[in-house]
């Protein structure tokens, strides 16, 4: 059976890829971001992961207001990115894990969950970035499975309902009969707000309360309702819910943190990344 | 009397059943139904600048590619006057709208200091301060 090695979660905001393409990595103002990064990468040599199932949420790459799935499930052999609106250079296509992606809507269906199947998917930044930070050479190592939240048009899925995905993806990987190591990401985050007069608003108290709760108390956060987890980490903050998804893969079991760097600013953003593994295993 | 059948779900807590319309929490739009009723011309005009054809052809007749998107005087307006609070109070979805953004090579921070009131550097700065903050507490 297949076996979840751990949980990635980490910012995903798109000046992360300009600060990339411009090679500022080692400058003060990015430096304490992207060196969260080294030691994972060693961990993924390590374990070698061969497939990522992705909970991320789309910024009008491939979901426009016309149909907006609240959650939509990729089954697709291979997920291209393209232009988001600022002409920067795409990332090279990544394969789907197909028999994954079928095996998880199958399960998710049995389950009650009304997701959508999308066999065609353009992936953004939010997928994109993450997966440039894990293997900055490009040549990706793992086969995906993307899951894409709404966290665009309200009403969201509640906080509750992600944590409940995310532990239904997390059965159904260990019913999966395959010998697969799978890892787990969620993006985007922590605390940040793009919009209104309130724009700039991080809450670190709320930000670190969060990240102990990944450890053993996972499903904390489902007690907020999205009105009051907008209030406390912003309108873009709420993209915690793919963080709470992918942690809920691992269910209530405790887990191990591997690694944890916390930083303000990038961007607008508190940014954070976490990378957990099953205690005990 | 009909029996009542007691589910899991009738245990759900009132408040995760709360609808998220509206909301009084300060200088924060939500994209709610009001909003994407109101903006939907608006942000699937942004949504085209994923092109970047239609990006050029925004730029070369904007009052007409505005016309091609049906959008409202008021949205018009908004769009011509550059100011995001405007944008947001047509409709736009913050989303969309970075595209647009983008087309005037604004960053966030940009906008951020614009809806706020302050220069690009006091924002910044804000932000700063905010790390400053926390590296004393940690």
């Amino acid at each position: 059976m297949a076996r979840i090695i751990g949980n990635l979660l980490t910012s995903h905001v798109p000046a992360i890829g300009g600060a990339i393409a411009k090679g500022r990595e080692q400058e003060p103002y990015w430096k304490p971001f992207f060196d969260a990064f080294p030691p994972i990468r060693r961990w993924l040599a390590e374990t070698r992961p061969d497939v990522a199932v992705v909970f991320y949420n789309d910024h009008g790459l491939n979901f426009f207001l016309d149909k907006m799935p609240t959650f939509a499930v990729g089954a697709a052999p291979n997920y291209r990115n393209a232009d988001e609106g600022w002409g920067l250079p795409p990332y090279p296509p990544f394969e789907g894990a197909e028999d994954l992606s079928w095996h998880l809507v199958e399960s998710l269906v049995a389950e009650d969950f009304d997701i959508v199947t999308c066999q065609e998917m353009l992936v953004d930044h939010a997928l994109t970035l993450p997966m440039k930070l894990l293997w900055p050479d490009q040549a990706w190592p793992v086969k995906i499975v993307p899951i894409c939240l709404n966290t665009v048009l309200f009403p969201l899925p509640s906080a509750r309902r992600c944590w409940q995905l995310g532990q239904a993806v997390g059965r159904a990987i260990a019913q999966w009969e395959s010998d697969a190591r799978v890892l787990v990401m969620g993006t985007g985050g922590l605390s940040h707000q793009l919009e209104g007069e309130r724009a700039g608003h991080i809450n670190t108290a709320f930000d670190r309360r969060f990240l102990d709760s990944m450890l053993d108390s996972p499903d904390w956060a489902t007690r907020y309702s999205i009105n009051e987890l907008v209030r406390d980490v912003g309108t873009q903050g709420i993209e915690l819910l793919n963080w709470l998804a992918a942690r809920g893969t691992l269910g209530l079991q405790a887990a191990q943190e591997l690694h944890r760097t916390y930083h303000i600013p990038i961007s607008n953003t508190a940014a954070a990344v976490q990378l957990l593994v099953p205690a005990g295993g | 009397m009909p029996r009542l059948i007691r589910t899991q779900l009738s245990q759900r807590p009132a408040m995760l059943a709360q609808r998220q319309i509206h909301t009084d929490i300060p200088g924060t739009p939500l994209f709610d139904s009001r909003a994407a009723r109101k903006g939907y011309a608006l942000n699937k005009m942004c949504y085209s600048f994923n092109d970047a054809a239609n990006r050029a052809a925004f730029l070369a007749d904007e009052a007409g590619y505005c016309a091609r998107f049906n959008l409202s005087s008021e949205q018009r307006d908004a769009v011509q006057s550059r100011q995001v609070l405007k944008m947001l109070e047509a409709g736009g979805n913050a989303y969309y709208l970075a595209k647009l953004a983008g087309i005037f090579g604004l960053d966030m921070q940009d906008i951020g200091a614009q809806q706020t009131g302050v220069s690009k550097a006091e924002f910044q700065a804000r932000l700063a301060a905010a790390g400053q903050r926390l590296a004393k507490e940690i």
